[in-house]
This record gives C-alpha cells, sequence and structure tokens, in this order.
C-alpha cells in the first residue's frame, strides 16, 4: 500500500486516494481536423510503461483536490508530487536498485525495460 | 514418442520408486531460424504452439518464456471458468473455450482437474436483478445454460451463505452449472507436453527483449539467448504486452494493473459451488485441497509490481465475511499478485497489426483463464491462416478506431 503526500494534507494512507490515470493528455486543439484513428489514440491509448509514470491522484476522501505524481511503476515508489497547473518536473536523478522488485529472479523479471530518462 | 497416462503406467512406476518416469518435455536451446515464434509460456502461448501443430499441421514452431512455465498469470488466477457473458461476441468466444474444456484432459490425456461444480453471480438490488436476468435472457439466445434462481435454491446449493442479515442480502443469482474450476497448472504442463511431443520447442529463461521489424515486416526477436529469426511473432505476454509491443513501435490500449488473490488454511468441504459478487465485489470458490480460493478486482493504479496493496485485500475479505459469517475466523495463508493487461472496453483482441507476420494475444484483463483453451485455438488459426477465424474477428485492433467496441465492464459480473 502506497503513502501519499497529498500536496494539501500531507502524508495520508492510499485508501484514501483515487487514481486518475495517464497524466499530461491533451485533448486534440482542433477537434473537426481530427481523423478517427487520431481520436482512437486520445480517448483509448494511454501510456503503459514499466519505470518513469506522469500519473494524476485525486484525495477523494479528503480534500477532494487533483494533483499529480512521477511513479516507478516496476517499484511503485513515488518519485515526486506536483500540483496541476505546474510544469511536469524532469526527473534527473532515478535510482532503480531493486533488481526484481517482485522478488522475481534476475532473468526473467523484465526489468531491462525499465524507463529511465 | 507419445506419453501415456494410465493406470498400468502407475503401477509399473510404483515399483520403480517413480523415479523412471520420462521427462515431460525436452529442454531445448534456440535454433536460428523458427517460422512462428509465440512469446510467453502462459497457458495461452503454449495452447497456441500445440493448436498450430495439432490443427494446422506447422512445424518450426517455438515459445519462448521469459521465467518459467505457467509461472505468470496462468499460475496466479483463481481458476474459474464460465461462458455466460452477455454480448453474442464474448458469448461465442467463451462458449466456444468451455466446450474445449470439456474436453480437454481426454484431448491432452492429461488431468487438467476439470470441475463442473457452477457459478453462481449473486444480485444484491433491483438493478442487479434487472441486469442478471437480462444476461440470462442473453445467454440463452446464445444456447448458454444459465439459470436465474431465487434466494431459496441459493440456499439449498450454498447453505453457508449469510442472505439476509447483512448490509447487502442476497436477492437472487444467475447459476450456470457447466461452470467450473481447473487446476491451472496442469493445464500449461499438458500443453507443454503435447506441444513438446510434436516437435515445438519449449524455451525457458530465455527474456524477449525486442521483436525486430524490417519494412513494415516482423524480422525476428532478440532475447537474452540472443536473435532469434522468424517468419511470424505470436505475443501473449499479458500484463508485459504493451512493454514489447512498443519495442516494434506499436501502441495497444492496454493499462498493467495489479490483480490479487489469497488462499485461506484448508478445511473441510463447505462451499461446492463458484459465488462471484459483482455488488459487494469478491468471489469464493474451494479447492480440492480445501483451501478457499478469493480474488476480488484490481488495483486501481497502473504497477508491475506483482504485488499490490492491503486495502483490496481487506475489501474483498470485509465482503466475504458478510457473505459467510462461519469464515471470520479463518486464516488466511498466502496472497499473491498478477500484472493482468486491461482493455478499454473490458474485452480482449486477438488481432493482427499493421505490421505483417507480427499477432497480439492480449487485453484480457482479470479474466483470462477461463479462455485459455479457446484463446489458443482461435490465436493459433489467426496466425496460421494469417486472418482471424469469425469468433475472435471482432476482437480485433480496429474497434478501437471504428468504435465497435465490445463492452463487458459490468455485464460480464466485474469479477472475471
Amino acid at each position: 500500500m502506497l503513502l501519499i503526500n497529498c500536496p494539501y494534507c500531507g502524508e495520508r494512507d492510499q485508501s484514501e486516494f483515487t487514481n486518475g490515470g495517464e497524466a499530461h493528455v491533451a485533448r486534440p486543439k482542433d477537434p473537426d481536423q481530427v481523423n478517427d484513428r487520431e481520436w482512437s489514440e486520445y480517448v483509448f491509448v494511454r501510456a503503459n510503461p514499466k519505470g518513469i509514470y506522469y500519473e494524476r491522484w485525486v484525495h477523494t476522501h479528503g480534500c477532494k483536490k487533483w494533483f499529480n505524481a512521477i511513479r516507478d511503476t516496476s517499484t511503485d515508489e513515488i518519485l515526486k508530487i506536483y500540483k496541476i497547473g505546474e510544469t511536469p518536473p524532469l526527473i534527473k536523478r532515478f535510482k532503480n536498485t531493486l533488481r526484481s522488485p517482485s522478488g522475481e529472479p534476475d532473468v526473467g523479471s523484465g526489468n531491462f525495460t525499465v524507463k529511465k530518462p | 514418442m507419445k506419453k501415456k497416462y494410465s493406470i498400468f503406467n502407475i503401477v509399473k512406476n510404483a515399483f520403480s520408486n517413480n523415479e523412471n518416469w520420462k521427462k515431460m518435455w525436452r529442454n531445448p536451446e534456440p535454433r536460428k531460424f523458427y517460422d512462428i515464434v509465440i512469446v510467453g509460456g502462459g497457458g495461452h502461448g503454449l495452447g497456441t504452439a500445440y493448436y498450430l501443430a495439432k490443427e494446422h499441421g506447422l512445424k518450426n514452431i517455438a515459445v519462448v518464456e521469459k521465467g518459467w512455465l505457467g509461472g505468470g498469470n496462468t499460475g496466479r488466477n483463481t481458476t474459474i471458468i464460465r461462458s455466460n457473458y452477455l454480448w453474442d461476441e464474448s458469448a461465442h468466444l467463451y462458449e466456444h473455450s468451455l466446450k474445449l474444456w470439456e474436453n480437454l484432459s481426454t484431448e491432452l490425456n492429461y488431468n487438467v482437474m476439470f470441475s463442473q461444480r457452477g457459478v453462481l453471480n449473486l444480485a444484491h438490488n433491483e438493478h442487479d436483478i434487472k441486469e442478471i436476468k437480462r444476461r440470462v435472457s442473453a445467454n440463452k439466445l446464445n444456447g448458454i445454460d444459465s439459470y436465474w434462481a431465487d434466494t431459496k435454491q441459493i440456499k439449498k446449493l450454498v447453505p453457508i451463505m449469510n442472505t439476509e442479515n447483512c448490509r447487502y442480502p442476497v436477492l437472487g443469482a444467475s447459476y450456470q452449472p457447466r461452470a467450473g474450476t481447473a487446476r491451472h497448472d496442469a493445464v500449461a504442463w499438458g500443453y507443454a507436453m503435447r506441444a513438446d511431443e510434436l516437435g515445438v520447442d519449449i524455451i525457458q529463461n530465455c527474456e524477449v527483449k525486442k521483436i525486430r521489424t524490417k519494412n513494415g515486416k516482423v524480422y525476428g526477436i532478440e532475447t537474452t539467448k540472443g536473435i532469434i529469426r522468424a517468419k511470424r511473432v505470436g505475443v501473449v505476454a499479458s500484463g508485459h504486452t504493451t512493454v514489447l509491443a512498443e519495442t516494434a513501435g506499436i501502441k495497444l490500449p492496454l493499462q498493467s494493473k495489479p490483480l490479487q488473490a489469497l488462499v485461506s488454511e484448508p478445511i473441510k468441504p463447505v462451499i461446492n459451488t463458484v459465488v462471484m459478487s459483482n455488488a459487494v465485489h469478491a468471489y469464493v470458490s474451494q479447492s480440492d485441497k480445501g483451501e478457499l480460493v478469493i480474488g476480488a478486482g484490481t488495483d486501481g493504479y497502473n504497477s508491475f509490481t506483482q504485488r499490490g496493496g492491503y486495502n483490496t485485500i481487506e475489501d474483498t475479505l470485509r465482503a466475504i465475511i458478510e457473505l459467510y459469517p462461519i469464515f471470520g475466523k479463518m486464516k488466511m495463508l498466502r496472497q499473491w499478485g498478477g500484472i493482468v493487461d486491461i482493455c478499454p472496453d473490458a474485452s480482449p483482441i486477438i488481432s493482427k497489426c499493421e505490421i505483417e507476420g507480427l499477432y497480439f494475444n492480449c487485453g484480457w484483463g482479470t479474466g483470462g483463464f477461463k479462455a485459455t483453451p479457446g484463446s489458443a485455438n482461435l490465436f493459433a488459426h489467426t496466425i496460421a491462416k494469417d486472418k482471424p477465424h469469425s469468433i475472435n474477428a471482432p476482437f480485433n485492433l480496429e474497434r478501437f478506431v471504428s468504435g465497435r467496441l465490445v463492452d463487458e465492464h459490468g455485464a460480464a459480473a466485474v469479477a472475471h
């Protein structure tokens, strides 16, 4: 279970929050000019990286405010939390020393795919 | 030589202390070139290789697995099998699978312990009743054995259930008698053994790092055991499908989430059917060992750690105890998570893609196990003929562009 540092309320248990999926997905600026395939990408296709992931959370059972987080999906470590509207910070140093976060053997861990900046 | 299991075999091997059983499959080094490579050695992948060799007579096939056979979601599910889905497309797909399940032990000459003990999907409110009755009717139109059971009938099937004195009383259920459970490891092993017999190379501990393409055609795969060239590549990698697809430059509409399950200490038989509940979100069955096998929904965030959070377990057990107060003091022995790939419409993808010779079988989300034989059978057809079978044609990648989704979110009774 994650401990999430709400930028408005401080550290709270994950069960108070709801995940809002990928952050910074921009709606097409000129919808009339967008074809079906591009619409499909906007509506259905979201990033699903193993590694650095920019995502949204909402403090459902608290201040009810939305905010963004950067999480390493291979370890679930939350690397950074920032407010809506702020420019997404670039993660410069990103340690992923856990070779097999879920206790898998090295071979077969799939961790070569962990996305680092 | 065909390895047959029979009573004589068991007696014969008993005399030699069971030390002379033959290995179930070879452990070959990968060749440089295969006609078809299947990425992912779970039930779906091994089954695909088996049907490719058996039904389509193809040779020179390999299955590449990063860990050990059936060590991913095949070995992590709660083994429930049913086909009472709402929409025609899904009903046909899962019923095709259920029919194959019914004959699987005979076909493989390997006991997959398929037990048709029935599945109940509970209704807890007026809306549930309407939704479930609608689904029962839809099932009947598709020739699936599905019935509406009232509280009295449920009580008769599952006497330990608390139907009245709880926050969400049980008002009825859909019942599919042909549904049930099977032993998940045996499915992977059975398919592996028979595929191996038909000449399929099963390569374990061989992780695919990249899918190589050339001029819009698939060229082969890069693995931890070197480059393997292939004319056709079928990807059946569940949670890691998007990661692999990305190496070929393909974006899939999938999200990977942890799905947890847990088992209790073994007890005497108390529940001889599978009971699922959509509204309170928990499902339970009892294994042949006597353990309660309990599952629930996914954790609500993307992750590749095969863990998940305790709050999900707490929610699940809360519902279980409310429905079965008798389980209140039981101890849970093990808990684990698997990474499932979920499609926006909660239906799978068995499809070709824009790259020639590259096929995907993914998006099974929380309900892939029940579909193992059907999915494998149809995926083999899709790869062998380079076009989908009529049953899996609706489950193509194009549906996200055309908008012809097969929305099984609520109607499938969330817990798969």
